[in-house]
């Protein structure tokens, strides 16, 4: 086992430890915890057998294996801040129409 | 026919007051006077309640667009016919009130517009042209002669309140640029008459180079936002 081997498994284990003692700690919700410890386990797999990333590299075509996963984790990072800008967008848009309601309560209540 | 003044303030203790008492003394009949103050920091709120205004205070600062629409909302569910938009930095002349709300006669929207023969507001520049450029495309898809749609001095009636309530924009030339797209795609109709325009009783207009080109840049994103965003229709709100 080289070092960079022994490296990326525990960068692999510590990645979805820390997820599930987010989770644990009611710090994410469900929905996001799934996405990370999917990645996280994709890590600890690849990482303790990295002969497995060289057969999908052959199978898909692409000639030099660690290209493809550079890809592959740029794409899912694109898509991840993606995601998280549509959600802040929403979050924006519900806290306006709250702080609106909010805003026209308290002067219901100050003048009743 | 009831008639609802909306001024949205932000920061703007010096001369809400005197905006207030200016609306008021144009007696306009059946009006109230509602000061939206839109997290200000200062004595907004505290002022517009002196001069006698009701006063909807938002918990933070949410721009204009935000701030209208808290006052649409206040308009239509206080049954009011027409709301009309006065800024609290003392630009608008409320001796316009009368002539904004007897065009809303057989239209849904009317702008009060700067550049129509009466007032003195001189723009120069990117801004300018900006302007020009706004005016002409909203002039189609409106299917009516505009010559100022970025002057948030406009009068609505019900219709354009029920869409404006619940879907007025937020971002920035969305309260005036946006929100005259979406009300002409929901069938609204609009239509301009002159005003006169004051300059600012306290602070100063922005006015440099690339800060105009800023606002050129921005019209154009919302030019073409507008255009092909999905709009809301009148039965939606």
């Amino acid at each position: 086992m080289t070092g960079t081997h022994i490296f990326s498994i525990v960068v692999a284990i510590g990645s979805v430890v820390s997820m599930l003692e987010l989770l644990r700690r009611r710090q994410l919700k469900e929905k996001y915890a799934v996405l990370w410890l999917g990645v996280g386990i994709g890590m600890l797999v690849l990482g303790a057998f990295p002969v497995l990333l060289n057969k999908v590299a052959d199978a898909v075509g692409v000639k030099d294996p660690p290209n493809l996963l550079l890809f592959a984790a740029a794409l899912l990072l694109l898509l991840v801040c993606v995601h998280l800008s549509w959600e802040a967008s929403r979050l924006e848009e519900k806290t306006r129409t709250l702080a609106e309601e909010v805003a026209l309560l308290r002067q219901k209540i100050d003048n009743p | 026919m009831r008639c609802l003044v909306i001024v949205p303030a932000y920061n703007e203790e010096a001369s809400v007051g005197a905006v207030v008492d200016h609306v008021r003394s144009a007696r306009v009949p059946d009006t109230d006077i509602l000061v939206v103050d839109d997290g200000s920091s200062d004595a907004t709120t505290a002022k517009a309640s002196a001069a006698g205004a009701i006063v909807v205070t938002l918990p933070f600062n949410l721009g204009v667009g935000g701030a209208m629409r808290a006052g649409y909302k206040f308009a239509r569910d206080g049954g009011y016919d027409a709301a009309i938009q006065v800024d609290a930095d003392g630009q608008h002349d409320a001796s316009d009130l009368p002539s904004l709300l007897a065009a809303l006669e057989g239209v849904d929207i009317v702008i009060g517009a700067r550049f129509a023969g009466r007032g003195d507001y001189g723009v120069r520049g990117p801004r300018r042209w900006a302007m020009k450029l706004l005016a002409r495309s909203l002039s189609k898809t409106c299917a009516t002669p505009l010559t100022d749609v970025t002057s948030g001095h406009r009068a609505v009636n019900r219709r354009a309140i029920a869409l404006f309530a619940a879907h007025y924009p937020s971002e920035y030339l969305g309260d005036t640029v946006e929100s005259l797209v979406m009300a002409a795609r929901a069938g609204l109709r609009v239509t301009q008459v002159p005003v006169a325009m004051h300059p600012r009783l306290t602070g100063t207009p922005s006015q440099t180079p690339l800060r105009a080109a800023l606002y050129f840049g921005r019209a154009l994103m919302i030019l073409v936002l507008a255009r092909i965003r999905r709009m809301p229709t009148l039965e939606e709100s």
